[in-house]
């Protein structure tokens, strides 16, 4: 037993080291890069020069942003791929970010941000996203039972349909609108509100607390349903909770941050080749590792083309995407 | 004691199982035998809550299963299904993962206790030695050996066996049910096992229940329930049953068309 502790005590550590470098790197570094000394300096003279409102006002949102988003996203995939026992699934494929973007197109097209304000835009993608979730499961709980390929397949369609209506709406939307719904779709940290970023990793932070929860079920899962039942597992019970679970991660995350895809797919992919696949330390450790994932993306996605900056959904997608095909190729067995 | 009182119960509209009555009494070697389809895996489900039945109830000590928690059912139950999946685990991590029913509350780690039964478990099934290996890498004998070390850990005083020895060698059979009628006697469990082979259930059960097409055909003591009529009526095949020189038990042997032929024409 203590073996594994201190194995996994090394692991968390070590992922907060990550993340804490990855942040200060990412600090630092810009269109116009701050010396660590200077970042020293900056912080202990306090406000009133130009770099420390960079630091503070920029480019520390951001990188809290990002933890927030990157470890909700990279959890609901842990849980997801943990329920369905099939490491392809995530937010995205659950269709919950499409219903997300076409509450959020709705929104811009009908301009409700004039009437609402600044937080119509998260408060549409959040609705968008829990009505997804509310439909995906009346449709399957209707069964009865929550079979785990009717919720995919409905999910998939889900995602099509919602794609669909916003090419409808953004067909039919004027040029300015058409601004709005393209830079959400494609994801981006940068966000004005403190309260919205305070919210988001409040949030994120409480989902991780509440997966440790279903440890145990999300464990006994890994032998399959049946089994987990003969464990002493009530699996529709878990298989609920966790569901609801992860599409609130993944809402939250959506109506903040936009569609940025494949967190959610590839850390927890990667967590489980270093770190294995008990979920004691996976869920954790993907959380962690999805911040630093995500942070790091936005770093590059703020430097790359600077002044100017690439969307982050577009660094996450590329990023993700080759090292994915990369894994499956290589360790093909642990996909299928 | 476990009582089916009249089980109905299926997938769906289609009952695979039909007004099931058994009383398996604790301690014993309970063999349930049939032809493909004929409802034995049902049964096993039924009785570990995997189906809900239609009609009828099933008692575990005195207590009506659905009734019983999740987690309660789970320390007396323990299963050995031909459906796990193993993941990426390594054995040794398989078979702790048993002690999820007895965790209390907030535990968070596997204390001493439950890995000294993990590891008591492995050297009961002489799997002690794959403890480190991956559950891909070892064979089917000896993965089953695990999943029994597995379903052992798990601490219950009844265990339930979906056909342990399919597609295992002589060998494999003849040690994997040594080993269950050793702990039937020495730890007194309860074993409910699903067996294809006749000649296996008619060696080791106590009692066997032959189900033919959702019902019981038959239900008694080897001897009672294995003669020649009761099985070609029920498996439509010709078969002879002779004496086990050193048990005296049942033991069929099959015939097969050329040798039907040849006494046909005699």
């Amino acid at each position: 037993m203590s073996k594994g502790v201190v194995r996994w005590t090394t692991q968390i550590l070590t992922l907060m080291g990550v993340l804490l470098a990855i942040a200060g790197f990412s600090l630092c570094i810009g269109s116009g890069s701050i010396p660590i000394q200077k970042v020293i300096h900056a912080i202990f003279n306090g406000p009133r020069n130009t770099e420390y409102s960079i630091l503070f006002d920029i480019r520390l949102p951001r990188i809290i942003l990002g933890m927030a988003i990157g470890g909700a996203l990279s959890l609901a995939g842990v849980i997801l791929q943990g329920l369905f026992r099939n490491p392809l699934v995530e937010p995205y494929t659950m269709g919950i970010s499409g219903g997300a973007a076409l509450g959020v197109s709705l929104a811009i097209i009908l301009r409700l941000y004039q009437s609402i304000g600044l937080i119509t835009l998260p408060l549409a993608g959040f609705l968008g996203a829990i009505l997804v979730i509310a439909l995906i499961y009346t449709i399957n709980i209707r069964r009865k039972t929550l079979k785990i390929q009717g919720l995919l397949l409905t999910g998939v369609m889900i995602s099509f349909i919602s794609s669909s209506f916003i090419m409808l709406i953004m067909a039919v939307s004027r040029a300015e609108d058409l601004h709005g719904i393209i830079f959400w779709i494609m994801g981006s940290l940068e966000e004005p509100s403190w309260f919205l970023i305070k919210l988001a990793l409040f949030a994120s932070l409480t989902g991780l607390a509440l997966s440790y929860i279903f440890w145990k079920d999300l464990n006994a899962l890994r032998l399959g349903e049946e089994e987990a039942a003969h464990l002493g597992i009530n699996t529709e019970r878990a298989k609920r909770a966790l569901f609801v679970l992860a599409s609130l991660l993944t809402g939250c995350a959506v109506s903040v941050g936009g569609i940025i895809g494949f967190v959610g797919l590839i850390v927890p992919h990667l967590m489980r080749m270093f770190i294995g696949s008990d979920h004691r330390i996976l869920l954790a450790g993907s959380f962690l590792g999805g911040a630093s994932f995500l942070i790091f993306c936005d770093t590059l996605a703020r430097i790359i083309v600077a002044p100017s900056e690439l969307p982050v959904g577009v660094i996450t997608g590329i990023l993700g995407g080759s090292f994915f095909i990369y894994a499956l190729t290589k360790k093909g067995k642990t996909i299928a | 004691m476990l009582e089916i009182k009249g089980l109905t119960c299926g997938y769906d509209k289609r009952f695979h199982l039909k007004g099931v009555d058994i009383a398996i009494e604790e301690g014993s070697f309970f063999g349930i035998i049939g032809p493909n389809g004929s409802g034995k895996t049902t049964l096993l489900r039924a009785i570990t809550r995997i189906l809900k039945p239609e009609r009828g109830e099933i008692f575990l000590r005195g207590k009506n299963i659905w009734s019983i928690d999740f987690r309660e059912l789970a320390r007396i139950v323990a299963v050995v299904s031909q459906s796990v999946s193993t993941d990426d685990l390594n054995v040794g991590e398989f078979v702790l993962l048993s002690r999820i029913p007895h965790y209390r509350g907030l535990q968070f780690l596997e204390t001493k206790h439950d890995e000294e039964i993990a590891d008591n478990a492995m050297a009961l099934t002489d799997t002690f030695k794959f403890k480190d290996r991956s559950m891909s890498e070892i064979s089917g004998g000896e993965r089953q050996l695990v999943l029994i070390a597995r379903a052992l850990a798990q601490e219950p005083k009844f265990l339930l066996l979906d056909e342990p020895t399919s597609h295992l060698d002589i060998t494999h059979q003849v040690r994997i049910l040594d080993l269950l009628r050793k702990l039937n006697r020495e730890l007194s469990l309860t074993v409910i096992i699903v067996l294809h082979d006749l000649n296996l259930a008619s060696e080791y059960c106590d009692r066997v229940a032959l189900l033919s097409d959702g019902m019981i055909y038959k239900e008694g003591l080897p001897q009672d329930v294995l003669d020649y009529k009761t099985i070609e009526d029920v498996y439509k095949t010709v078969v002879v049953v002779e004496k086990n020189p050193f048990s005296l038990k049942p033991y069929i042997l099959l015939i097969s068309e050329k040798e039907r032929l040849k006494v046909r024409k005699k």
